[in-house]
C-alpha cells in the first residue's frame, strides 16, 4: 500500500487550501499514514459487479411547486461577513500580479 | 423543589405542567440553576442563554393559561448541540473557524422546537465540526463526563450527553453521522436515538458528511426521546434527502414496550459485533440485557454481517471525502474568521483562505480534509473512494440479510467504557475504534438506539445496549430499548443515573 509521504501531504494541503507548517506537516504525514493504511484493507472486498453506493436511501427527481417564498434579506445574509461593502462581500484581492 | 425538577423527566414534566403543578419559568429557572451549579466542571455548553430561556418559558406560562399550548412538550427546555443553527444565538460547531457567529436562520427542528413552546437553554460543546468521539477535538476545551469527570462523555455530541446525564436539561438534540448520538449516550448511561436517514430534516444542520448526518434525539428515557422524536421528524421540503412519508408512532411504540413485553419479537445478535478489544464489562452488561429480553418473550438468534469488519475503513474513506468538500466552504469570504498572512503585504483571497483555514480548524478537521482530499484526487478515486462505495452496498445487503432472520439487531453501543481524558487524543486510530459497532447503520441509513444497560465490573462506569431497526422501521428501535430499560431498571431499582455521583456537592453518589 502506497505510504503518504510528506511531501505528498503538503501538495495535499495546497489542494485543500491549508497552510500547513513543517511541524504540523512533520506531526501529520505519519498519522495520516497510519489510517490509510489501515483503510486500504477495503481494496478487493467488493468485486467489479457491485454497484457503489453514495446515499442510504436512494430518492431521485425531488420537485417541489416552483412558489416564491422570502428568503434571507442581504442584511441577514451579510451579517456574517467579514467584511461587507455596498451589500456586498468585500474580498481580498482575487488576481495574482502577473495577471 | 429546585433539585425536584431536574431530576425528572421530560414526560412527567410535561404532566407537571399540565396539571399546574410546576410553571415553565420554575423549572426552565431550576435548569438554569443547575447549570450554573455544575457547568463548570462538566462544561457541556458552549453558550447558555438564560434571558432567553426564560422569555420563552414565561411565553409559554401565558398560553397554558389561556389554554393555548402548541404540543406535550410546550413549557419543557431543552438544550441544542452547537452544529444546528439558532437565529440569534452563536452557533460555532465547536470550531474556532466560527467563532462568534450568529446565524441568521432556524434549522428546521430548532424551528420546530420553538413552534412546539421548549425553551432552548443554549447551545451544548461537542467534537470541532462533529469529528471525534470524546469532545476532545472542540476548539472550546473538552466536556467532561459526569460519571468520572475525568473521563471523556463520547463524541461528538459529548456536550449533549452530558448535559442530561448532569441533569442541566431533560432534552437535548444531537446528531449522528458514525454514533454521535449513540457513543455519548452509552458512556453517559443516557439514552440517544439515531432515527433513519432522511426521518429528520437536515436543514440547517451544518454538514460533517451528507449521506450519513442525521439529527436525533438525546434523553434520560426511551419515551422522552419517542416524545422528541415525533416533534422534531417528518418531510421537510427544505431538505431533499427528507423521506416524504409520515412516521411511524414512536411515543405509542415506546409505551407498548414499557410494558416490558417482548413475545413474538426475534431478536439478532450480530456476530461481529463483539470479541477482541471488547470488554469483559460492557460484553457481560449486553449478555444480561439479552437474557432478560429472552425472559420476556424475545426468540434470539445469531446473525451474521461480514462486511460490518470493512464499516470502519469505508467510514474512514467515505467521511472525510464528503467532509473534505464541505468544508470548503469555509473560504474567510462569506462568515466566519478571517485571517491575513503574516508579513504579507497585500495578501490574495487564495493566501487569506489558507492562513484562515490553517489558524480556524484544528488537528483532527486537518488531518479529514487531508484525508479526503487524498481520497477524491484523481489515481485513488477508484482505489479509494469508489471501492468505499461499493463496500457500503455490501454492508446494506448485510443488514438485508440480517433482517430477513431478525425484527431488530442488538450489539453493545460502544466497545469499552469512557476512557480518560487525553488518553486517545493523539491516536487517531485508537479514537476511531469507539464508533466500530455504530457506524454501519450510519452507512446502510437504517436507526439505531442506545439504551443504558448497566455499569461495567472493572470500572463501575455506564454501558449501553444498541438497538437497530430496518430503514422507516423507528418505532422497533423504540419498542424493544422501552422494553429492555424497563427490565433493567427493575432489576436495578431505579435509572442507572442515580448511581452517579452528585456533583453539586462534589461528593460521591450512592455505589
Amino acid at each position: 500500500m502506497p505510504e503518504i509521504t510528506r511531501d505528498e501531504v503538503a501538495h495535499l494541503a495546497t489542494l485543500a487550501r491549508i497552510d500547513l507548517d513543517d511541524a504540523e506537516l512533520d506531526h501529520l504525514a505519519p498519522q495520516l499514514s497510519v489510517i490509510l493504511e489501515s483503510v486500504a484493507s477495503i481494496s478487493g472486498v467488493a468485486g467489479d459487479d457491485v454497484p457503489p453506493t453514495s446515499h442510504a436511501l436512494p430518492l431521485t427527481n425531488v420537485f417541489r411547486d416552483d412558489v416564491v417564498v422570502p428568503g434571507l434579506t442581504p442584511e441577514q445574509a451579510l451579517s456574517g461577513a467579514p467584511r461587507a461593502e455596498q451589500q456586498r462581500f468585500a474580498v481580498p484581492r482575487i488576481l495574482g500580479d502577473e495577471q | 423543589m429546585s433539585a425536584d425538577l431536574t431530576r425528572r423527566t421530560a414526560a412527567e414534566l410535561a404532566d407537571d405542567l399540565a396539571s399546574g403543578a410546576t410553571t415553565s419559568v420554575a423549572l426552565t429557572q431550576a435548569h438554569l440553576d443547575r447549570i450554573a451549579a455544575v457547568d463548570g466542571a462538566v462544561h457541556a455548553f458552549l453558550h447558555v442563554d438564560a434571558e432567553g430561556a426564560l422569555a420563552q418559558a414565561a411565553a409559554s406560562d401565558e398560553r397554558r393559561a389561556e389554554g393555548a399550548t402548541r404540543s406535550a412538550l410546550d413549557g419543557v427546555p431543552i438544550a441544542v448541540k452547537d452544529v444546528l443553527a439558532t437565529e440569534g444565538l452563536p452557533t460555532t460547531c465547536g470550531s474556532k473557524i466560527l467563532e462568534g457567529w450568529l446565524p441568521p436562520y432556524d434549522a428546521t427542528v430548532v424551528a420546530k422546537v420553538k413552534a412546539a413552546g421548549l425553551p432552548i437553554l443554549g447551545k451544548t460543546n461537542m467534537d470541532e465540526f462533529a469529528m471525534g468521539s470524546s469532545t476532545e477535538h472542540s476548539a472550546y476545551g473538552a466536556t467532561h463526563n459526569p460519571w468520572d469527570l475525568d473521563r471523556i462523555p463520547g463524541g461528538s455530541g459529548g456536550g449533549s450527553a452530558a448535559a442530561v446525564a448532569a441533569f442541566e436539561a431533560p432534552l437535548a438534540l444531537g446528531t449522528d453521522t458514525g454514533g454521535s448520538i449513540r457513543q455519548p449516550g452509552a458512556v453517559t448511561g443516557t439514552v440517544g436515538v439515531k432515527p433513519t436517514y432522511g426521518g429528520v430534516s437536515r436543514y440547517g444542520l451544518v454538514a460533517l458528511a451528507n449521506s450519513l448526518d442525521q439529527v436525533g434525539p438525546v434523553t434520560r428515557t426511551v419515551l422522552d426521546s419517542a416524545l422528541l422524536h415525533e416533534l422534531i421528524g417528518g418531510h421537510d421540503p427544505r431538505d431533499s434527502t427528507s423521506v416524504d412519508q409520515p412516521l411511524p408512532s414512536l411515543v405509542e411504540a415506546a409505551r407498548r414496550g414499557a410494558t416490558g413485553d417482548l413475545s413474538g419479537v426475534r431478536i439478532g445478535v450480530v456476530k461481529e459485533l463483539a470479541g477482541e478489544g471488547w470488554q469483559p464489562g460492557v460484553m457481560a452488561r449486553f449478555t444480561e440485557a439479552v437474557d432478560l429480553m429472552v425472559g420476556a418473550g424475545a426468540e434470539v438468534v445469531e446473525v451474521s454481517c461480514p462486511t460490518f469488519v470493512h464499516a470502519l475503513a469505508t467510514y474512514y474513506l467515505i467521511l472525510p471525502a464528503e467532509a473534505s468538500s464541505n468544508l470548503a466552504k469555509f473560504d474567510a469570504m462569506r462568515y466566519g474568521l478571517r485571517v491575513l498572512p503574516e508579513g504579507v503585504a497585500s495578501p490574495s483571497a487564495e493566501e487569506v483562505m489558507r492562513a484562515t483555514r490553517d489558524a480556524g480548524f484544528g488537528d483532527e478537521v486537518k488531518r479529514r480534509i487531508i484525508l479526503g482530499t487524498y481520497a477524491l484526487s484523481s489515481g485513488y478515486y477508484d482505489a479509494y473512494y469508489g471501492q468505499a462505495q461499493k463496500v457500503r452496498t455490501l454492508i446494506t445487503r448485510d443488514f438485508d440479510a440480517a433482517f430477513a432472520q431478525a425484527d431488530v439487531l442488538v450489539s453493545p453501543t460502544a466497545p469499552t467504557t469512557a476512557f480518560k481524558l487525553g488518553e486517545k487524543l493523539d491516536d487517531p486510530l485508537a479514537m476511531y475504534l469507539n464508533d466500530l459497532a455504530t457506524i454501519p447503520a450510519n452507512l446502510a441509513g437504517v436507526p439505531g438506539i442506545s439504551v443504558p444497560s448497566g455499569l461495567a465490573d472493572e470500572d463501575g462506569l455506564p454501558a449501553g445496549l444498541q438497538v437497530l431497526a430496518p430503514a422507516l422501521a423507528d418505532d422497533r428501535v423504540y419498542r424493544v430499548g422501552a422494553a429492555a430499560e424497563t427490565l433493567l431498571t427493575s432489576t436495578w431499582g431505579g435509572s442507572l443515573l442515580d448511581r452517579a455521583p452528585d456533583l453539586s456537592t462534589g461528593s460521591e453518589g450512592p455505589r
